[in-house]
């Protein structure tokens, strides 16, 4: 009883399916910056990734980046590159690695880090301005980041 | 001819997205057809070269935004100035005096907020304008300190900047101000939060790009205080520091706190020559 409860709860913290994800901490690397091991274990959903990548309160990833042949998108910004093609010319594991830890990738982009819980100066908790209660989410979860990097991988 | 002509057109059909719509535009600003603003100059030699250009918050806001700025009959932040003015002359506290008894006339703070953060030799401290107001109610008229971010203060802090209006920024940063000068610097360019963002990050590597909707500016803090449509009143430059900061999803300073007093001299320096323009509209 007590241990379904508790997979439950893990499973549900995951956003999904997966009980198991590579914990933020437990990412590898390539001296490039990619990340060669899903996440989740299992492929990402593309539409749920679109969502993921256009929804503020998700991804937000339109606050910084357009895809021109998606004419859906509302108010994308111009902080970052346009996305069209990246599918083409960047595989799975760099895109993965440019969403769990783009300063890997990118020394010093103001690109934020969707998959890492630390090494920040004064985190908050979410957009409150107050002190985290407790240990910090990653900004997107395991399954999340599998469904952007699943989209991404369609701009070709 | 007719060629030419089209040709030029569409070169600059082709370049426009390059260019980007995002640019700071090349309108002027005049308040009530007469009072010239400088809304664009050359960096301060501190920055060392990081901006070639300091530029107005007001040269990234819509026609719309920036003509209500134009005359003073449509800057409604010239209600939070008016409910001051009654303030200035109204008496409070133990010692029977309003600002007039010690100022006389509004009209004897022309310059003041160009100078400030300012050094305070007696007190020791570099001090905000809110600060000077609150020590003149507390020592001299023996009245209640306002809130810091409240209305009554960000309206009197509207009334004294107007008397300034179209004069430069000139604030101090050398001599006792160096330390607070440099403590604010160093935070202007720490990144915080779970995004890890800088205010350089924004409003020095990108301004002129869009952030979703927001066209970002340089962040100055020349326009202060700032009638926002957002929220519809006169707002003080922590509360916007608070609001950037608290977008980084960090942990913020409080108003009035040392480190947005040291981050708001350093900011307001960064704008030395820039006119001051409050009060501005802005979103
Ligand atoms: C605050 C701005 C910002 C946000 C938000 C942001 N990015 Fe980026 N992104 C950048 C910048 C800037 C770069 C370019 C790298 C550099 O030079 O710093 C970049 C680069 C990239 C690249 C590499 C593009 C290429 O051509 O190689 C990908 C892929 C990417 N971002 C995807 C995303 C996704 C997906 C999200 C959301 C989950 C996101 N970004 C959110 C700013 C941002
Ligand atoms: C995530 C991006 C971001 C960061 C980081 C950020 N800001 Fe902002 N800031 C904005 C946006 C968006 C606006 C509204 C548009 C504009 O004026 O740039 C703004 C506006 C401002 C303004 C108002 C300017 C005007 O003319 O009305 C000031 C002042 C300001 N920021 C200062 C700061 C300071 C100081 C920091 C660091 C403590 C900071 N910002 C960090 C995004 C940011």
């Amino acid at each position: 009883m007590r241990l379904t409860t508790l997979t439950l709860a893990a499973s549900l913290a995951a956003g999904a399916a997966f009980a198991n994800p590579v914990a933020p901490a437990d990412v590898v690397f390539t001296d490039d910056g990619a990340v060669e091991a899903s996440l989740t274990g299992a492929p990402g959903n593309p539409e749920q990734g679109f969502k993921v990548f256009s929804d503020k309160k998700q991804g937000n990833c339109v606050a910084c980046h357009n895809i021109e042949a998606r004419t859906d998108l509302s108010f994308p910004g111009n902080v970052g590159p346009m996305l069209d093609g990246v599918g083409e010319n960047r595989s799975v594991a760099e895109l993965r690695g440019i969403l769990t830890n783009s300063k890997n990738t990118f020394e010093g982009t103001v690109m934020p880090a969707y998959y890492k819980v630390d090494g920040f100066t004064r985190p908050g908790d979410d957009y409150t301005g107050k002190a985290p209660s407790g240990p910090l989410s990653p900004l997107l979860s395991a399954e999340q980041i599998e469904d952007v990097v699943a989209f991404l991988s369609t701009l070709k | 001819m007719k060629f030419k002509q089209m040709t030029a057109i569409a070169a600059l059909a082709l370049a426009l997205p390059t260019l980007s719509l995002a640019d700071a535009d090349d309108d002027k600003l005049v308040i009530n057809g007469e009072l010239e603003m400088v809304t664009k100059t050359a960096a301060p030699a501190h920055l060392d070269g990081a901006l070639s250009e300091v530029i107005s918050g007001w040269h990234f806001r819509d026609d719309d935004t920036q003509k209500m700025q134009m005359d003073d009959f449509d800057n409604a932040g010239m209600l939070g100035v008016e409910a001051a003015a009654e303030m200035w002359n109204a008496v409070d506290g133990s010692e029977g005096k309003s600002c007039a008894s010690c100022h006389g006339e509004a009209e004897s703070m022309k310059g003041v907020r160009a100078v400030y953060p300012k050094w305070n030799e007696a007190a020791g401290e570099v001090r905000t304008l809110e600060m000077q107001i609150n020590d003149c109610r507390t020592t001299r008229m023996g009245a209640e300190e306002l809130k810091y971010a409240g209305d009554e203060m960000t309206n009197m802090v509207g009334l004294i900047s107007l008397q300034s209006r179209g004069m430069p920024v000139n604030v101090a940063i050398d001599g006792p101000a160096q330390a607070t000068w440099e403590q604010g610097k160093e935070l202007y360019y720490t990144r915080t939060g779970q995004l890890d963002l800088s205010c350089a990050s924004c409003h020095e590597q990108n301004y002129g790009n869009m952030i979703r909707a927001d066209h970002l500016s340089q962040g100055q803090i020349n326009g202060f205080p700032a009638y926002r449509l957002k929220n519809a009143k006169l707002n003080g430059v922590h509360n916007r520091f608070k609001g950037c900061v608290r977008d980084t999803r960090a942990e913020t300073y409080k108003e009035g706190s040392p480190e947005f007093i040291a981050l708001e001299l350093y900011v307001a320096s960064r704008g030395n020559g820039l006119s001051v323009e409050g009060p501005s509209i802005r979103n």
